[in-house]
């Protein structure tokens, strides 16, 4: 039997130095390509114009100014659509797309994982199966069958695909098999409660870290979502498309729109800070079966 | 309770039929598919239904416009006998899938598994350094600015100041710096939700294995991750490859938002913008239709694959 270490009578496990040395020399190579954009794009949106232009460039500020943000304020206030509308539009497509997927995935989820009936598993199969493609490929015929039902042009047209995120409910199934208990639910339902009630009032406060990771995942993609094929009306558009609008202005506008990609970026950078350990005890019943 | 239940069950089966037996948990079950209506109608009409119907209109020349006619499997044979720019599209999404695909995995793997031992705190800082570019919606767009065309791009001023090159590059408008630098900046947006997966499968793989594994004799780290991390931790390496393949095989936007579209020669056309081409600009459905089924065969048809050889690990 091999020789064992042990502190506090737990096994020591075995690290050699060189290892631990090869891991953070890799570690730090990889940390740095990612991060030094990401602190570039800080970096820009405090830069002066005269700092911006300066040859040769320099990748630290050196006396940061707020100025870039305060010309963003005045470009936003000169549209032609109020700039007030852009947020509102991605505001309301986003919250009413986050819980309208939020409610009708959990539910359908609920339902799959912890109701036996029949058909339960080939529809979980043939939702899991749209996981292998990317959503573009429907993008066009899904625009035809918008056009029928007369939803090109309206907020419906983002918000109700929203509700058919298929990874928000694959997320959610898979964590309510592993954390909610059936023994629990047989109890409520032997006591009489509905099916929709044991849903409401027994699983779903019990599956909180799932319906977190449901609501970022969902928030994220509306809110990063930019011009989208389904809507022509300039009063209709995004946040981000505007916020593209003015970083396609060039040059003169390199300032304001470095200061526009720092605001645009803290917003799912924040969120996620709050609910990190949220989103990783659920995407610990992510993995997939067979 | 389970022992009644299946009791019931085989009760149940003898004076009836499988089918007439089926109809009856069907009835029983009923709130069950009043719970999954919603869901599954939404996900009918915008997943199921325009994949079906793509089908349909690839062997028509459905425009819009004028009343379509079925032409078979003429837009197939255009796209691979006729259409060029279709074949380099092809082959550019090719090469991107089979280099950002298993890099980007293997990257979210190696560095969820090096940074499994820190502590929490540490362990959630790293965690977002490496997150937060696959978040952060156009912040992509950084690149373009870092190597910019002019002497103001901080790449070719460094290039310059140190003597490698005369004349600044125009990285993204070259065609031999195109693909490459959206490699890059497509794996540095790529680590996302397979990402989060590996991070906390490895974090559920219980302690008291390690030990036991040493106790059996599992000398090193790396015996560890054979003979224990990678077993425990096939079911998120399953769901990370099908992340990582469908994520290679749909970007487009990083292309188009940095290069332009079309990129310089079509350098880096992916079959993406094949289809936004002639879909969203050129309004050719039957056409972008049969470029829909070709890039939905492929992504399914290489998910199916790899699926098949994950599931082969450790057996």
């Amino acid at each position: 039997m091999a020789k064992l270490r042990t502190r506090k009578h737990k096994v020591v496990l075995s690290r050699s130095a060189g290892g631990d040395a090869g891991i953070t020399v890799m570690l730090t190579i990889l940390g740095l390509f990612m991060v030094l954009p990401m602190v570039y794009v800080i970096m820009q949106a405090f830069k002066p114009l005269d700092e911006l232009w300066m040859y040769p460039p320099r990748f630290y500020v050196m006396r940061p100014t707020w100025s870039n943000f305060r010309d963003l304020f005045t470009l936003m206030n000169t549209s032609w659509v109020p700039f007030s509308r852009y947020i509102f539009n991605t505001l309301f497509t986003s919250v009413m797309g986050t819980f309208g997927h939020l409610f009708i995935a959990s539910m359908c989820a609920y339902a799959l994982a912890k109701i036996k009936f029949p058909g339960h598993k080939w529809i979980f199969k043939t939702i899991q199966t749209s996981l292998m493609f990317h959503s573009t490929v429907t993008a066009v015929t899904s625009f035809i069958l918008m056009s029928a039902f007369h939803m090109i042009d309206t907020y419906l047209a983002i918000i109700i695909p929203a509700w058919g995120y298929t990874l928000g409910l694959y997320l959610m199934k898979q964590f309510m098999d592993t954390n909610v208990s059936d023994a629990v639910l047989e109890s409520a339902r032997l006591d009489g409660a509905s099916e929709l009630r044991t849903y409401w009032v027994i699983a779903m406060p019990m599956v909180k870290p799932a319906w977190l990771t449901l609501i970022i995942y969902s928030f994220q993609t509306l809110w990063n979502a930019g011009s989208s094929i389904y809507i022509y009306s300039e009063q209709l558009k995004s946040f981000n498309y505007a916020i593209g609008q003015i970083t396609a202005g060039g040059i003169k506008r390199a300032g304001a729109s470095a200061a526009a990609t720092v605001l645009m970026m803290m917003v799912p950078i924040l969120v996620f800070v709050i609910s990190q350990s949220n989103i990783i005890e659920t995407m610990g019943s992510s993995g997939m079966k067979d | 309770m389970s022992a009644k239940k299946t009791e019931y069950k085989a009760v149940a089966r003898k004076d009836l039929t499988y089918r007439a037996w089926i109809w009856k948990e069907m009835k029983r079950n009923w709130v069950a598919y009043l719970m999954i209506l919603p869901y599954v109608l939404i996900f009918t009409v915008f997943t199921v239904a325009p994949v079906v119907l793509s089908i349909f209109i690839s062997f028509t020349d459905f425009n819009m416009l004028q009343t379509p006619n079925i032409v078979w499997l003429e837009n197939y044979i255009n796209l691979f006998f006729a259409d060029d720019i279709f074949l380099i599209a092809v082959k550019n999404t090719f090469i991107f899938a089979v280099i950002v695909g298993p890099v980007s995995y293997l990257m979210s793997f190696l560095v969820a598994w090096f940074i499994n031992e820190l502590s929490p705190r540490i362990r959630a800082i790293v965690t977002l350094i490496f997150y937060a570019p696959s978040i952060s919606g156009q912040v992509y767009l950084i690149w373009g600015t870092l190597f910019s065309a002019d002497a103001y791009g901080w790449v070719n001023a460094t290039l310059l100041e140190l003597g490698f090159i005369d004349t600044p590059i125009a990285f993204f408008q070259d065609a031999d710096y195109v693909m490459p630098l959206c490699i890059v900046v497509a794996l540095w947006t790529s680590l996302g939700t397979a990402f989060l997966s590996f991070i906390a499968g490895l974090q559920g793989i219980d302690r008291a294995q390690y030990e036991a594994g040493a106790v059996d004799g599992v000398k090193n780290r790396w015996q560890e991750l054979w003979y224990i991390t990678l077993p425990n931790m096939r079911p998120q390496l399953m769901f990370g490859a099908i992340m990582a393949i469908t994520g290679s095989f749909g970007f487009g936007g990083v292309v188009t938002g940095l290069c332009g579209f079309p990129s310089v020669d079509y350098a880096a056309h992916t079959i993406i913008h094949h289809l936004e081409d002639y879909g969203s600009q050129r309004y050719e459905i039957g056409y972008s239709s049969a470029i829909a089924v070709v890039l939905f065969t492929i992504m399914i048809a290489s998910n199916t694959v790899v699926k098949k050889m994950l599931s082969k690990v450790g057996n």
